[in-house]
C-alpha cells in the first residue's frame, strides 16, 4: 500500500518522549491507570508519546496489560 | 521474640497502598518472607509464561525455548523486584509494578536468544528495500527517488557512527531494538535515544533541503 508520508512520520520526532527508561519506570502506573478506567495519555502524555514511537516498549505496554488481566481474572 | 510485621507497611514516599499491595509487602517482610517469596515467584513464572505464549507466533522458535525463557525471567524478575522492593512507590499495585519486571525481563531474554540464534547480519543491499517499505514507488509521484537519495546522503553526511550504525541496523535492515541492544552490548534506551537523535537529524536536514515540511513543535 502506497502512503507517501510514512518517511515523514517515522522520521517525526516528539519532544516530549522522555525515552525507554523513564516510561518503562511509570509504565506499571499507565497500565493501571488504564484498567481503572482512566485516561493514561492525559495522566502521563510524555508516555504515551514514547509508546507511541518505541515498538519494544509499545509491545511491553501490551504484555503487561493482558498479564494483568491474566491476573485479576484468574483472582475472579 | 516474636517480631510482628509492621500493621501499616509504607511505600517509599508514594501513594497510600492498596490493601492486596499493602499485604504482599507485609509478607515480603515479615516471619514468612520465604512463603511470600515462594508465591511471589509463581506468580512471576505465570507473567512470564503468558507473556512468552502471547509472543509465540510472532517468534521463529518456541517450545522449550520459550519455557527456558520464562524459567529465566521469572527467576531475574524476582531477583530484581526483592531488590528494588524497598523503593516502590505504591504508584501502582504492588503485582503489577512486579509483573512488570517479569514482562521486561521476556523482552530482554528474547532479544539475547535471537542474538544468540541469528546474530546481526547486514546486507548491503538494504536502500534498495527500503522505499517499498515506507509505501514509495512509482505510483507515489516523480520525487520519491529524490527523497531517498537525500536521505541516504544525509545518513552519510549528518549522522555520527554510532547513529549511523543503529539507523542502519533498524531501520535499513530491520533488526530488532533489543537484539541491537545486545550486539552493541547497550540498553534499549541508550538505542532508542540515538536512534531517536539520528531522526531528528535526518528531518531536519530533508526539511532544510525542501524535501519535507519542517518538524511540528508537538505532535
Amino acid at each position: 500500500m502506497s502512503d507517501p508520508n510514512a518517511l515523514e512520520r517515522f522520521l517525526a520526532t516528539d519532544p516530549v518522549d522522555p525515552g525507554c527508561a523513564k516510561a518503562l519506570e511509570m509504565l506499571d502506573a499507565y497500565v493501571d491507570t488504564l484498567l481503572a478506567g482512566g485516561d493514561p495519555e492525559k495522566r502521563f502524555p510524555d508516555v504515551a508519546a514514547h509508546l507511541r514511537d518505541c515498538g519494544p516498549c509499545s509491545e511491553d505496554f501490551e504484555g503487561l496489560v493482558a498479564a494483568v488481566r491474566r491476573g485479576r481474572e484468574a483472582a475472579g | 521474640m516474636t517480631r510482628c510485621p509492621p500493621a501499616v507497611p509504607q511505600s517509599a514516599g508514594g501513594p497510600d497502598l492498596d490493601e492486596e499491595s499493602a499485604a504482599w509487602l507485609r509478607a515480603l517482610r515479615g516471619e514468612r518472607r520465604e512463603a511470600a517469596v515462594a508465591r511471589l515467584r509463581a506468580r512471576l513464572l505465570g507473567v512470564a509464561r503468558g507473556e512468552v505464549n502471547r509472543r509465540a507466533g510472532m517468534l521463529p522458535f518456541g517450545g522449550s525455548e520459550l519455557d527456558d525463557i520464562a524459567e529465566q525471567a521469572a527467576s531475574d524478575a524476582l531477583v530484581a523486584v526483592l531488590a528494588k522492593v524497598d523503593g516502590f512507590r505504591g504508584e501502582s499495585r504492588f503485582t503489577t509494578w512486579a509483573s512488570k519486571f517479569a514482562i521486561l525481563e521476556v523482552s530482554s531474554k528474547i532479544g539475547r536468544h535471537f542474538w544468540q540464534r541469528d546474530g546481526v547480519r547486514l546486507d548491503p543491499d538494504a536502500w534498495d528495500r527500503l522505499p517499498a517499505r515506507f509505501g514509495l514507488g512509482p505510483e507515489s509521484g516523480v520525487e520519491w527517488r529524490q527523497t531517498i537519495l537525500a536521505l541516504r546522503r544525509a545518513v552519510d553526511e549528518v549522522l555520527s557512527d554510532r547513529q549511523r550504525r543503529i539507523f542502519e541496523a533498524i531501520v535499513l535492515n530491520e533488526v530488532p531494538l533489543d537484539v541491537l541492544v545486545v550486539e552493541l552490548d547497550s540498553n534499549r534506551n541508550a538505542i532508542y535515544k540515538a536512534l531517536f537523535d539520528a531522526r531528528r537529524k535526518l528531518r531536519a536536514e530533508l526539511a532544510a533541503n525542501g524535501y519535507m515540511g519542517p518538524e511540528p513543535r508537538t505532535r
